[in-house]
């Protein structure tokens, strides 16, 4: 099977398996609803009620992110558990084509949320849905996806070597909701914050999306986009390098 | 009597541990002590952008308060609803053990990590935050926090009795955690919502908790609260009713039916 097919096929697989999930109807459609919901009235209640598509994009992504991070972070312990990672690895084909679709899976299906974020906001809250670049827009929403999706792939290739990735994962849901200023600028956080954001696809991603929607330099956030998704694909290959290798010696994909 | 409280104090410590058994402290650390630290970061700083509350008090206090919720409705959920998937439900209903002392001996030990995270809250607000609220009302606030934990606590044990009968009691206790942000005046003045979500707020646990240790917080003494911390001790109390009542009406039905921890 040619690798584009693997990944394709894979992808449709997975997003079939995660759209009967009810923790992914949670994490994609109630959570960034209710935390939209939370952002909208605060935004009322402080009287900045134009900021509300600003809250209504900033909540979409979260819900990205929290999809990418529970999904692709206990990606290989989910197929260890079910006792499909010995298969997986044994595969022909090379384990970084067979995860990519896994975790890629998790980023778009996080997509959701900010379609659900976008028309719950129009429907309750009458957000103007007035884009200002819709073609940049339009070609944001991939950039920012698919570079979720390779950070997922760098998580699920990195947290495999920590026992209890889904504690890890509830640690980092907050954090990179804070560091990358989805729902308030970066600006408002000690100086040190920023560098950390320049890491972190989230940050590119709702940057490339919030300019091509409010208005601003979008070209340059869906470049860093491609970049840093690039820089993760490199970073996963190494690490999943390591942890076939290290699984070979140890003579088990436990690695425990 | 004394085989009662054996039954509360000691089955409901060993129930924890066997029940919500992933409590060790490489996860512990992380998912109930990592998790409120950053969430009360978090709805500091939107509180700040958003101007939504009187200074960051108001997020502090109504989230150090709030993430009792991470032992109290995750905690008593799994303390009661996994004895049915960990197949223990059957010989717990064999018994001829007092029911009310094993459900509710579940909720001692869930109450005292919901303290202890909740004081956790508030410490993280103290050392990150600045959070000076006067020496004076300190006795008062702990006092205003437990009764909220108890109160939560008896929430769960609701969400706990459902989870007895539902699949996917997860999924039921994540998304009555997140409603309590929503609706409890956690991060959003009771008076900005629409009637009928402060009217569904009142009805829940934190709600009147929270505002009463705000006021705490904000050098008020414990009678000007009296009312909301007598209301909070209601909620509580028909809450554990509730899941007592929902508790046994789920073990009738299950004996009746034959089909006990039948997934």
């Amino acid at each position: 099977m040619s690798y584009p097919r693997l990944v394709w096929r894979g992808l449709f697989f997975r997003m079939r398996e995660l759209s009967v999930s009810r923790w992914f109807l949670l994490l994609c459609f109630l959570q960034p609803v209710i935390f939209a919901t939370i952002a909208f009235y605060m935004f009322k209640a402080g009287g900045r009620s134009g900021t509300l598509l600003y809250a209504a994009l900033g909540a979409g992504m979260m819900g990205i992110w929290s999809s990418t991070l529970f999904g692709s972070g206990g990606a290989l312990q989910w197929n260890r558990w079910q006792g499909t990672l010995e298969l997986l690895v044994a595969a022909p084909a090379p384990f970084v084509v067979v995860l990519l679709p896994l975790t890629l899976a998790t980023s778009l299906t996080g997509a959701y949320s900010l379609a659900a974020t976008l028309v719950w906001g129009r429907l309750l809250f009458a957000v103007p849905l007035h884009f200002v670049h819709p073609l940049l827009f339009a070609l944001a929403i991939p950039a920012a996806v698919l570079s979720l999706g390779l950070m997922g792939l760098l998580m699920a290739s990195s947290f495999v070597l920590y026992r209890h990735a889904n504690a890890l994962s509830n640690l980092l849901e907050y954090p990179v909701w804070v560091a990358t200023g989805l729902l308030f600028p970066i600006s408002l956080l000690p100086g040190w914050v920023r560098p950390v954001s320049w890491l972190l696809a989230p940050r590119w991603g709702i940057d490339a999306i919030r300019h091509a929607a409010l208005g601003g330099d979008a070209a340059f956030p869906i470049a860093m986009c491609v970049a840093t998704g690039a820089a993760y694909l490199a970073l996963a290959t190494a690490f999943l390098g390591l942890f076939e290798r290290a699984a070979r010696a140890r003579a088990t994909l436990s690695l425990t | 009597m004394r085989t009662n409280l054996r039954i509360f104090f000691v089955g409901g410590v060993i129930a924890y541990r066997g029940l919500f058994n992933w409590i060790r402290p490489h996860i512990y650390i992380p998912t109930m002590l990592g998790s409120p630290l950053f969430q009360i970061v978090f709805f500091t700083d939107l509180g700040r952008y958003s101007h939504a509350g009187n200074g960051d008090a108001f997020f502090i206090v109504g989230n150090a308060v709030q993430v009792c919720g991470m032992s109290c409705v995750y905690g008593m959920t799994m303390a009661v609803a996994n004895e049915r998937w960990f197949g223990t439900l059957g010989p717990l209903l064999a018994t001829p053990a007092n029911r009310l002392a094993v459900f509710l001996g579940r909720g001692v030990p869930v109450f005292a990590n919901g303290l202890l995270v909740s004081l956790f809250g508030f410490g993280v607000g103290a050392a990150l935050l600045h959070f000076r609220p006067p020496a004076h009302s300190l006795p008062a606030l702990l006092l205003v926090v437990c009764l909220t934990t108890v109160s939560c606590t008896s929430f769960g044990m609701v969400l706990g009795s459902i989870g007895l009968a539902s699949k996917d009691f997860f999924f039921v206790a994540n998304l009555a955690y997140f409603l309590m942000l929503l609706f409890c005046g956690v991060n959003i003045p009771l008076s900005v919502l629409p009637g009928w979500m402060s009217a569904i707020g009142r009805c829940l646990p934190l709600t009147h908790g929270i505002a009463a240790a705000r006021r705490i917080a904000s050098g008020g003494g414990l009678r000007s609260v009296s009312g909301l911390l007598w209301t909070e001790l209601a909620v509580a109390a028909a809450y554990a009713a509730a899941g007592y009542l929902a508790f046994r009406v789920l073990e009738h039905a299950s004996r009746r039916s034959a089909v006990l921890d039948a997934l």
